[in-house]
């Protein structure tokens, strides 16, 4: 049997109208998503209309440098996934493979630069509380959903991350054929995953830089 | 070129060429944050973001050359949250002044409220 004739699952006609059945299951999860985190944005929207003065100060305390690193490494992770999804189409095992490991390597650089702008977050002072160094005391309001979207967000990579390393490494023993639709739903996930900082990064990086 | 050279290309010219837009993109958001345009800053930077997220979508997410079903999917998730977005804003946007202490008068309705009358 071959390996595409493996990854074929019941009631799926074909492996592409399978791909098309995992698309449809990660789109209606990725919608769900959407509205998830437009709730995290409607929060933002609604604060930042209410008070503009206390975000643009507060905005301006962002690491602007991390932020934008992790733009281009999360932009060239989406890449490499896409790379590695249209290599499976071909049966290109090697090329899959290391597609999914750069990726997943670029995720985990991603996370290192959380953590270090983090750390000089936390040293400038910058969590909510009693001892907050901005004033007025709204500029909390921006600190405290810059923790929450941002740690949700960096949940939602470290799942992916875990979830393309487990692929990665089921396709590298053999145990799913390559051409498994599978990665269509990992792929699509990391996608949305990077949506969310180019979403992110204007909102919470580039206020009051001029 | 034989056929397995041409497949390679085939498989990185695209989204190559997608990561130099989304590339330029990020950077001309990054640099337009530093021009002084003062209230457009924002609106810019998030268009520029509306731009890249187009072209993920389309052409890294592959909705682009997808079944007309996955497309309504991802139009219907986007449909749902302008009305969470709308239906907030319609609230905050017609809010008196008063119960909004902080808030630019433009974006408020200046009207005292009778109060007794509740």
């Amino acid at each position: 049997m071959s390996d595409a004739a493996t990854a074929l699952r019941e009631p799926w006609p074909d492996l592409d109208r399978q791909r098309d059945g995992v698309a449809v299951g990660i789109w209606l999860f990725i919608a769900s998503e959407v509205l998830f985190f437009g709730a995290l944005f409607l929060g933002y929207a609604v604060y930042r209309s209410l008070y503009p003065e206390a975000f643009r100060i507060a905005g301006a305390e962002t690491e602007v440098f991390y932020g934008s690193v992790n733009l281009l490494l999360l932009l060239t992770s989406s890449v490499t996934m896409t790379i590695a999804v249209d290599a499976a189409r071909h049966g290109m095992r090697r090329t899959v493979i290391a597609c999914l490991a750069l990726t997943m390597l670029l995720g985990i650089a991603f996370l290192l630069f959380k953590g270090l702008e983090y750390s000089a977050d936390i040293a400038k002072g910058l969590l909510p509380g009693a001892h907050f160094p901005l004033q007025p005391a709204q500029t909390q309001l921006f600190w405290g959903l810059y923790w929450v979207m941002t740690g949700v967000h960096a949940i939602h990579l470290a799942i992916g991350i875990g979830i393309v390393g487990v692929f990665t490494l089921i396709l590298w023993r053999r145990l799913q054929p390559i051409e498994s639709p599978a990665i269509v739903g990992v792929a699509t996930y990391w996608h949305f995953v990077d949506t969310v900082w180019i979403i992110l990064f204007p909102l919470l990086y580039l206020i009051d830089r001029s | 070129m034989n056929n397995s050279q041409l497949r390679h290309a085939h498989i990185w010219l695209r989204p190559t060429a997608v990561w130099a837009a989304l590339v330029l993109l990020g950077l001309a958001s990054l640099g337009s944050a530093y021009l002084p345009l003062n209230a457009f800053n924002t609106p810019l930077n998030l268009t520029i973001a509306g731009i890249m997220v187009i072209l993920l979508w389309l052409f890294l997410m592959g909705l682009i050359g997808s079944d007309a079903l996955l497309r309504l999917i991802a139009v219907a998730g986007l449909v749902w949250l302008s009305f969470m977005f709308a239906l907030t804003f319609s609230d905050y946007f017609t809010r008196a002044c008063e119960d909004q202490p902080g808030r630019p008068p433009a974006f408020c309705v200046d009207q005292k409220i009778d109060r007794g009358a509740f």
